[in-house]
């Protein structure tokens, strides 16, 4: 059988990453290609090629017969590429026909919109899509399964004969999940090439016909998935030799400092205990959207847990919003950097000293002089290179941008620092400056928290590892009984071969 | 050098300023007396004032549109006092009036922190509602000159060291504000919650609390600059200031002060609302009508955002390594 497009020997480079070596991947037509790959395998870049947003440095796209070239999404969209993304990328305010036909609605012969056309062939995509929906309501009143029905209708729309769907399911529940695998099928049988990106396994097995699995950005196998088992593919995701590189120190690991017992909330986590000792590194592993974040931030006070005790050092802790945190000796260094780190605007020391004031001023009045001892004691710390303390950190790049964000939680003397995906996105360098400065502090009897969607990060650092699973602790692991295929099981939910254990 | 100081905001406009005020005096060297530039300072400080107190509002990437209502009603109950008690010591009726103020401001603030309504809707609400308080308050009565005590009314003009009250409470403001600014917390967390308020919460600043001291702050400015207005200009009714807060949210555009909150300096509301003074004293000295007036001013502003926009504008992310730190 002839693919219905096929990507051959794709390159992508980004600044400092290879993000796509010579990768190939063909979709057939009435076929599901399940697309496997740990975070940062290179999986979304492939989508971004595959749409339009990104453009290869090398390679070639064959739609058919044909060489193809996608400089812009419309490109895509025109040669019949269509992506359902994780999160819907939809009106809200606009009616679900709207929705589906928005950039190429029918028109009259005025040029005008056709409502009535519109309408009606709406309703009739939709009819086909399995959803009985009334094409006039707004897209806000339906829920996020619906919605995902709206998408695909919009798909069909354009005549796609390739559809892209990243992580369809992690958003819906059980039956919504149903309804989609009937969808799938109704797709296949009408011909349609999709590319299902996933981490479940169950769902991968149920409903993928094909699988490709990336590793590193580079394709490590393909093939039938009549002719697999779980156990081969998490072999192919993970298979490389990891712990070696990590500059983990020994450190002696002394008494509990936090002790989080009983931990939940109403719609995002339950049953949270774990305890945290002197000098120790202790990683949170998990899929993205496992509830990890969530709980970090509601341990610093910026959610409300329903219920739940915090003990540090022995004597509980009241904290009803991050400054109560942060004077407890609790920081969180948040994921989103760009979002939810540095001040653009603010000269460096400004970052450094902000929730450190009360330390650097005397009756109310700030001190100058004191913050700029203070900025200078951890920039030199963390090695930072900027022309002066007073610029803006908006002139720094990404990696020193990072520093100064570390640095303005150290400065505030915590005993327990949370770094939620601590290396994401930045490049090598500054990786392995980042894990060796993570052991150091350890080492100072600092315990540190570690949230990562990385394997080889999670068992070259950790001292322990709780795993996350849809809200719940899922498993927990000793650093010498680490490797990855527990940790993916963990995970994705996958029962251990009879000779392995999961906790 | 030239280049460095041609991207300051602030000595940009302390050209801009000095030009203009050369240009003027090509045509009307008089202006340019330090006598007469003396009465212009004084003729702005209300203003002056006022821009202060909304510079700290736009840092937390709010506006308060309420200010010169809040400006009428405290200087109507301000005047109310004084005609009602005539011996009641000034400086009680200024207090009165800025306490008035800041609680006027605190409504503002306590709407946008705890029923988190955006802060256009609730300033453009008490705005309306304050007015409507005065005409409730007085039936639409006006309080004339010679209702008001004579120290009431004397108190702004009152010489010290060869210069106004008024203008001293100005430059008292400046400096009270200066020092808040860069010398306390709260100054320092008006930047990082409208510079980047999703980082401000994680380092532990309260957005909605930061705001609401933004507004009690501006209010508090509002109802001194009451007293001020209406001891001034000797008169009290609901009109009075009717459209003074676009100048005053001008003076601070003007000044560099982003609309997006985050940046912006006491010296850039003080320069704008004196380039802004500068240019309402002189237009009519030179005989340009009140309406060719309106546009210039309206220009000014237009060429101000311009400028500031340029300055503004995202330089992109910092990727290569010797762009870095110049």
């Amino acid at each position: 059988m002839k693919p219905a497009i096929a990507l051959e020997g794709i390159s992508k480079s980004f600044p400092g990453v290879r993000a796509l070596s010579d990768v190939s991947l063909a979709l057939y037509p009435g076929s599901v290609t399940a697309l496997i790959g740990e975070n940062g395998a290179g999986k979304s870049t492939l989508v971004k090629i595959l749409t339009g947003i990104y453009q290869p440095d090398a390679g070639v796209i064959r739609v058919g017969d044909t060489e193809a070239t996608f400089p812009t999404a419309l490109a895509a969209a025109r040669a019949g590429v269509t992506a359902i993304h994780q999160e819907t990328v939809l009106f809200d305010e606009l009616s679900v026909a709207e929705n589906i036909f928005l950039g190429h609605a029918p028109r009259n012969r005025f040029g005008l919109i056709d409502w009535k056309k519109l309408n009606a062939d709406a309703a009739a995509l939709l009819q086909r899509a399995g959803a009985n929906l009334d094409p006039t309501i707004r897209l806000r009143d339906l829920g996020i399964a619906r919605k995902h029905l709206v998408a695909i209708a919009r798909a069909l729309s354009v005549d796609a004969g390739v559809v892209i769907m990243d992580e369809p399911t992690a958003a819906l529940s059980h039956k919504e999940i149903h309804e989609l695998y009937a969808l799938i099928e109704r797709l296949k049988a009408e011909g349609k090439a999709i590319l299902f990106i996933s981490h479940k396994f169950d769902e991968i097995f149920r409903i993928a016909d094909r699988y490709t699995v990336f590793r590193d950005g580079t394709m490590v196998g393909e093939g039938l998935i009549a002719d697999v088992g779980q156990d081969d593919l998490v072999r192919m995701m993970v298979g490389r030799a990891v712990g070696t590189v990590y500059p983990k120190k020994l450190v002696e690991i002394g008494e509990p400092v936090l002790t989080v017992s009983g931990y939940r909330h109403p719609t995002e986590f339950e049953d949270i205990n774990f305890e945290l000792r002197r000098g120790e590194i202790l990683g949170f592993y998990g899929l993205v959207g496992a509830g990890r974040s969530e709980f970090m931030q509601s341990l610093i006070g910026i959610t409300r847990p329903s219920a739940g005790a915090v003990k540090l050092d022995g004597k509980v802790l009241v904290i009803r919003n991050p400054a109560e945190a942060i004077r407890a000796g609790i920081v969180y260094v948040p994921e989103e950097r760009g979002r939810q780190g540095a001040i653009i605007g603010m000269p460096i020391f400004q970052n450094i000293t902000l929730p450190s004031l009360s330390h650097t001023s005397r009756s109310g009045f700030l001190r100058l002089a004191n913050e700029f001892a203070l900025a200078r004691e951890y920039t030199s710390r963390l090695d930072l290179r900027a022309a002066s303390l007073d610029q803006d950190v908006g002139t720094l790049s990404g990696g020193n941008q990072q520093k100064v964000v570390i640095a303005k939680w150290l400065a505030t003397k915590p005993k327990v620092i949370i770094l939620d995906e601590p290396t994401k996105g930045i490049d090598i360098g500054s990786k392995a400056a980042v894990h060796a400065f993570m052991s150091e502090l350890a080492a100072q009897g600092l315990s540190v928290i570690m949230v990562s969607s990385e394997i080889p990060e999670i068992i070259g650092m950790s001292d322990r590892v709780i795993v996350m699973r849809e809200g719940r602790i899922a498993a927990r692991f000793e650093r010498s009984e680490l490797t990855a295929e527990k940790l993916v099981r963990a995970a994705a939910g996958i029962e251990a071969p009879p000779e392995g254990r999961a906790a | 050098m030239t280049a460095k100081l041609l991207k300051n905001r602030e000595a940009l406009l302390v050209v801009a300023i000095a030009v203009l005020v050369a240009l003027i005096a090509l045509r009307f060297p008089a202006f340019v007396a330090p006598g007469n530039l003396a009465r212009v300072y004084n003729d702005t400080s209300i203003l002056i004032i006022l821009a202060l107190g909304q510079m700290a509002v736009i840092l937390t990437r709010c506006i308060d549109l309420s200010m010169a209502a809040n400006l009428a009603l405290c200087g109507m109950v301000a005047a109310m006092l004084n005609t009602a008690f005539p011996g009641l010591p000034i400086p009680l009726v200024i207090v009165t009036a800025m306490a008035l103020g800041a609680l006027l401001g605190m409504i503002n603030g306590t709407l946008v922190w705890k029923l988190d309504i955006p802060p256009i809707v609730v300033t453009l609400g008490t705005l309306t509602i304050y007015r409507g308080l005065i005409f409730l308050l007085t039936n639409g009565k006006w309080i004339n000159a010679h209702e008001m005590s004579v120290a009431f009314k004397a108190l702004p003009r009152l010489d010290i060291a060869g210069a106004p009250v008024l203008s001293w409470l100005s430059l008292a403001m400046i400096a009270l504000m200066f020092v808040v600014m860069s010398r306390t917390a709260l100054g320092r967390a008006f930047h990082a919650v409208g510079g980047n308020p999703h980082a401000a919460v994680y380092t532990g600043i309260d957005v909605g609390r930061t705001r609401f001291f933004a507004y009690c702050l501006s209010g508090a400015l509002a109802g001194l600059s009451g007293y001020l207005w209406v001891s001034r200009y000797a008169v009290a009714y609901v009109d009075i200031a009717a459209g003074f807060e676009l100048d005053i949210i001008a003076a601070c555009v003007i000044g560099g002060i982003s609309i997006a909150g985050g940046i912006g300096s006491v010296a850039g509301a003080v320069l704008g609302a004196l380039l802004l003074g500068v240019i309402k004293n002189a237009l009519p000295v030179i005989n340009i009508s009140p309406f060719a007036q309106m546009a210039i001013s309206g220009t000014v502003i237009i060429i101000a955002v311009a400028v500031n926009a340029r300055a503004e504008r995202r330089k992109g992310r910092v990727i290569l390594r010797k762009a870095e730190a110049v």
